[in-house]
């Protein structure tokens, strides 16, 4: 049997008003991500994979609530997301992180990085003090393959994978059950890449975790990925296991996606 | 020049960099020599801090100098020594001998000035006996794949995509008719589809304009069908240089081989990518090997 889904997408509609006229009246719409449904069983990968403008983001960042949906439904476990006051959403967020793609843009250059890790824990386990708040983040640094004594140093002393590596761990902080990886490797070397690739994957299987993970290259959405779901326009046009996707595509846009992998 | 053998369009003779920052002097290139003959496609392939981005931005001396200083090495274009030649010499190279196109190519461009308007300002400084400017940029913008360059003229950087962006960059650099085009990392920044898109149209130019290319890249996985020979760097030297198919089939430095092994290959089904053990390469030969 196939585990519980821990998250699960319904006819999720987002869309973005076009606004125009003096009166910037509401001329028309983007329809970003138009009817998307798909879950994602416990303590495994759905990869979602599509080009920019593809509204793969979009699903990502509605499922975390930093984007209201237009129509449609996110359960968490059963329970529904959309339409949760700030309130009683505050408390799921720590069940569900994100890992961002630019390492250089989403670490904050005047905080170190014990700071930027635990203003988390500052947030979400309030009780801690400041010594077990500081004891935490040198376990979890040393838990994403960095040291303790690079607690005080400042994000731009951190090579990019390195980096990688912070955004990680300060997604970690919170013990979440769910993280959405957007595009976590793609501005990396692929050497650096296959070492974050494979950290995500030794994370998974010591916590259990669940990921979502979203990138514009097929190569790496099918190694790591339990199921594949291939958007393009805001809809999902194929939806099938890691195997299958690559040996039997049936989509158009899918063979046009792998046949872009360059072959060595 | 009289000689029968032709002469490389490019030659790097025993090239070394050093950023020499208050008391500490780091070695980014150390005698690094390769060559590029007219129209030749050359990639150098290597990792962040190999030394690749430093090689290609000292070919015109474009890294700031202090801290920058070339302890030892000729780079001969053309038959000229650049590392000897004058400021002003640079200048009238730079754009319209040597082109570069860059990683980002939405930091490249200038945002507040439309695509056209960048494009005519380097044909200005580098073509100015051109007269129907115009048109020029048009063919440019056309030859790049642009689809209605009279209306794209027209457009500011944010109103085109990261793929339309690096094409407008190309146009640019093409636009001067340069005799080699440096590409740093030109498809890092764009969605794989698109990186093929750029590949495809970077090989059809260099078949139909005939110039040469100094492609830069970390993938080995792009390479192949465009760059005739190939050189891995690795710590600021040279580890391997040869053709690409023999470097790609039979790489035989460690290095080599653990960046072609690190690429991930679909339908392969390992549960763990290939990483570079860098502790292990400690031990690897410093000794270039050298394909025919």
């Amino acid at each position: 049997m196939d585990p519980a889904p821990l998250l699960t997408v319904d006819h999720l509609k987002v869309y973005f008003p076009i606004l125009g006229g003096v009166f910037r009246r509401r001329i028309g719409e983007v329809k970003a991500v138009d009817d998307v449904s798909f879950e994602i069983p416990q303590g495994t990968t759905v990869g979602l994979v599509g080009e920019s403008g593809s509204g793969k983001t979009t699903v990502g960042r509605t499922i975390l609530g930093l984007q209201p949906a237009t129509a449609g439904s996110i359960k968490l476990e059963g329970r529904e997301l959309t339409g949760l006051p700030a309130s009683e959403f505050r408390p799921l967020r720590k069940r569900l992180q994100i890992i961002f793609q630019d390492p250089y843009n989403s670490l904050n250059p005047r905080l170190s990085v014990a700071d930027i890790i635990a203003e988390a824990l500052e947030i979400h386990f309030p009780e801690m003090n400041r010594t077990e708040r500081r004891d935490r983040v040198a376990e979890l640094l040393t838990q994403v393959g960095l040291q303790r004594d690079h607690l005080d140093r400042y994000p731009h002393e951190f090579s990019g994978g390195q980096r990688q590596r912070i955004g990680i761990a300060r997604a970690l902080a919170v013990k979440p059950d769910f993280i959405v990886c957007d595009e976590p490797v793609s501005a990396l070397d692929v050497s650096v890449q296959a070492q974050i690739v494979n950290l995500l994957q030794d994370l998974q299987e010591q916590m259990g975790l669940t990921y979502l993970f979203i990138a514009h290259d097929l190569a790496v959405v099918e190694h790591i990925s339990d199921h594949v779901l291939v958007m393009t326009n805001g809809k999902i046009v194929e939806s099938a296991s890691a195997e299958a996707i690559y040996e039997d595509p049936q989509h158009d846009y899918t063979k046009k996606l792998l046949a872009a992998i360059p072959e060595l | 020049m009289t000689a029968a053998a032709p002469q490389p369009l490019l030659k790097i003779d025993d090239l070394s960099v050093q950023f020499a920052t208050g008391r500490s002097v780091t070695d980014a290139v150390q005698h690094v020599s390769f060559a590029i003959a007219q129209g030749e496609t050359v990639a150098v392939v290597g990792e962040s801090g190999s030394g690749k981005s430093v090689t290609a931005l000292s070919l015109t001396r474009l890294l700031p100098s202090p801290p920058v200083r070339y302890p030892s090495g000729r780079i001969l274009f053309e038959g000229e020594d650049l590392l000897q030649a004058s400021g002003s010499r640079l200048r009238e190279i730079r754009g319209s001998r040597i082109a570069y196109i860059f990683q980002e190519p939405g930091t490249s461009l200038n945002p507040v000035f439309t695509i056209g308007h960048q494009i005519e300002e380097a044909m200005q400084l580098h073509r100015p006996e051109v007269t129907d400017v115009r048109s020029e940029i048009v063919r440019a913008l056309d030859l790049v794949g642009i689809r209605e360059p009279e209306k794209r003229l027209g457009d500011y950087p944010h109103q085109l995509s990261g793929g339309m962006q690096q094409r407008a960059m190309i146009a640019m650099a093409l636009s001067c008719r340069p005799r080699l085009l440096v590409a740093d990392e030109p498809t890092t920044a764009l969605d794989v589809t698109i990186q093929k898109q750029i590949m495809d149209l970077l090989r059809d130019l260099k078949r139909d304009v005939g110039m040469a290319i100094l492609l830069i890249t970390h993938n080995f996985g792009i390479i192949t069908g465009i760059a005739e020979r190939v050189v891995v760097m690795f710590r600021g030297r040279i580890v391997e240089t040869g053709p690409t198919e023999a470097v790609l089939k039979n790489p035989r430095h460690p290095y080599t081989q653990a960046l072609i092994a690190c690429v991930p290959k679909p339908g392969a089904r390992q549960r763990r990518l290939t990483t570079i053990d860098h502790a292990a390469l400690e031990a690897a030969p410093a000794e270039a090997v050298i394909h025919d």
